[in-house]
């Protein structure tokens, strides 16, 4: 069993990023555990991508701190780089190499013992599901065998610390699945781990602890639990067929409803708009039935109605009071400012 | 600061085979670093043979069409050269002049994709990315020196002035691409993808290499065009490398071309290390 450092993995203290007038990181704070799963929850340009930037020492933070295993990025950002693995949603692999040659890139690159490079390729290459393309360029491959070739691209000098970068973001469910599974064997074999990602699914599954990030300020910090016990469990969707009924079925349901952390009594466990009708509840499937009676018992039709897990939307509608902004700009340049381009004028 | 003890939080069953060896300081690797960069860089050019094709059909065409269909009409202030012998050093300044501008594009392309933020994370020298890139670009530009050497010998170019001249005339046009490798890696690590960078770098350089002693003599060019083609860097590395190859007296054109070379390595060499800094 490793000895467990008194040293958190990573540890960020204040720390801040403008770019002009645009501030991407307004002083936030983190503490990550040695051995723990940690994510960044947040939409696109809430800060995420700069705070993994700034620890992974790609940039440099404006003020504040930030260290890895106890070392400084801005002072020690070689000791730091020899620590972490970096993977990102922009799968930042040679298109033109192999992916066995691109595994040796790296291996080389961290100075990996000359006959240590093809083993470790190859071993990575196995264990990812990757030998039978090991020798196809990588402009051949998918989206998920891109993903999973970056993650084992990180893996190569077995870093002690794992930043990954929306891993999941723009694959399909099937790739999605088969890729937390791998991340999930990583955290079962003890590695420390800062993902970000958008979706509270992902940060449910694989997080010890959540930090949900808002136009460069931490807004919330807990275990999946925690904030999803502030929300309450699941949403209940109804549409009804006549809207004037709306504002009746909505006082009908509204002892349904759990009261959401941060927010006033009540307010925005039951939301209205239009004919659809949300409301938050601790227990989703008992509740659903009783919804239907109430309903029913008052004479009032719904024409659908669907149960869901709570989503980043509900978690930053009760947090913030307004909807996660995602930007569709999915595509944007991966080195320019705009891959993680906070809402302006943010304080 | 106090030591701790960083516990791998990856275990496995074997030994590690890379905690079993121990990683010296980045400095000591800049040679190494540059070498890997340059293997990866250049076996782009082995997975996409056509990138070298393409580059070198122009410059073979372009032999071609001023070797037989101009030359002949072509009018040259000393009559005892054949046009063929003034044409090929021509060519040679002329093919690795845009094979150097694939340094810019080739950084554009790596900052796009996000590979120059991998490398960043890397313990890696930081100089490897810029010197693998200039390296394995002057290589491919030898490469095709050599291609445009076979090719100008089998059109009846022939070389008077000795094999060690003719060797020194092609160092000092690689001397002088690698310098221009500089000032396309400035503008390709301010280009938003490669495209960006091939269509700010192609009108910079264009006139360079048509408005020069490179396929005509310029003593018949108007006078105000005579005044530029004459002492801008191109038309000087090609009558430099002209001058040996032809076995002619070479002047002051060899030093003239290596100041060029190492004034625009002073120049752009440091501004493009800024741009690379600063470009994530």
């Amino acid at each position: 069993m490793p000895v467990v450092s008194p040293q958190p993995a990573v540890r960020a203290e204040g720390l801040t990023k403008s770019f002009g007038t645009i501030h991407a990181l307004a002083g936030i704070d983190l503490l990550v555990p040695t051995g723990t799963v940690y994510g960044l929850l947040g939409p696109n340009g809430a800060g995420k991508t700069t705070a993994v930037r700034i620890l992974t020492t790609i940039l440099e933070p404006d003020a504040g701190l930030a260290e890895v295993l106890g070392l400084d990025v801005t002072r020690h950002p070689q000791a730091v780089r020899e620590s972490i693995g970096l993977a990102g949603q922009y799968a930042a692999v040679d298109e033109n190499l192999t992916g066995r040659e691109n595994l040796r890139l790296v291996g080389r690159l961290t100075h990996l013992h000359r006959d240590h490079v093809i083993p470790r390729a190859d071993e990575l290459l196995e264990r990812f599901g990757l030998s039978d393309a090991a020798q196809r360029p990588v402009r051949t491959y998918s989206g998920g065998m891109r993903r999973r070739l970056d993650l084992a691209a990180a893996l190569v000098h077995r870093p002690p610390v794992l930043f990954l970068d929306e891993p999941t973001t723009g694959l399909d469910p099937a790739s999605r699945n088969d890729l937390w599974r791998v991340i999930e064997e990583l955290v079962a074999e003890g590695a420390t781990l800062l993902l970000t990602t958008q979706y509270l699914e992902e940060a449910d599954r694989l997080a010890d602890r959540i930090a949900v990030i808002d136009r460069g300020h931490v807004i919330a910090e807990g275990t999946p639990t925690e904030l999803k016990a502030g929300l309450g469990g699941t949403v209940i969707e109804i549409t009804l067929e006549d809207p004037a009924v709306g504002g009746r079925a909505a006082t009908l349901l509204e002892p349904f409803a759990t009261a959401t952390a941060g927010s006033a009594a009540g307010d925005g466990a039951v939301r209205l708009d239009g004919s659809s009708l949300d409301i938050t509840v601790d227990d989703g499937a008992r509740t659903v039935v009783e919804v239907l009676r109430t309903l029913d018992r008052a004479g009032i039709a719904p024409a659908g109605l669907a149960v869901r897990e709570p989503s980043l939307d509900d978690v930053f509608l009760s947090l913030t009071g307004h909807r996660a902004e995602a930007e569709a700009d999915d595509d944007a340049h991966p080195v320019a400012e705009d891959a993680d381009r906070p809402v302006r004028g943010a304080a | 600061m106090t030591s701790t003890t960083l516990t791998p939080a990856l275990p496995t069953d074997a030994p590690s085979p890379a905690s079993a060896t121990a990683r010296r300081a980045p400095r000591r690797h800049a040679v190494a670093d540059a070498v890997t960069m340059t293997w990866r860089n250049l076996l782009t050019y082995v997975r996409l043979p056509q990138l070298l094709v393409f580059s070198t059909i122009q410059p073979i065409m372009l032999v071609l069409l001023f070797r037989y269909v101009f030359g002949n009409s072509i009018n040259l202030s000393d009559p005892s050269v054949d046009y063929v012998d003034y044409l090929m050093p021509g060519v040679f300044v002329q093919a690795t002049v845009f094979g150097a501008l694939g340094t810019g594009v080739g950084l554009a392309e790596d900052l796009n994709k996000g590979l120059v933020e991998r490398f960043r994370s890397l313990p890696m020298a930081r100089s490897a990315v810029l010197a693998g890139r200039t390296i394995a670009d002057a290589t491919r530009n030898a490469f095709v020196l050599v291609l445009m050497t076979g090719v100008g010998l089998l059109v009846g170019f022939r070389i008077h002035g000795g094999v060690p001249a003719y060797v020194a005339a092609l160092a000092l046009v690689l001397l002088f691409t690698y310098a221009l490798s500089w000032l396309a890696a400035t503008v390709g690590l301010g280009a938003s993808n490669g495209e960006a960078a091939q269509a700010a770098l192609f009108p910079l350089v264009f006139p360079l290499v048509f408005a020069s002693s490179a396929f005509v003599d310029t003593s018949f060019m108007p006078g105000w065009l005579q005044a530029f083609a004459n002492h801008q860097p191109v038309t000087v590395t090609i009558d430099a490398a002209r001058n040996l190859v032809l076995g002619q007296p070479i002047g002051w054109s060899v030093v003239g071309s290596i100041a060029w070379s190492l004034g625009l390595i002073a120049v752009f060499g440091p501004l493009a290390v800024r741009r690379y800094r600063r470009a994530a």
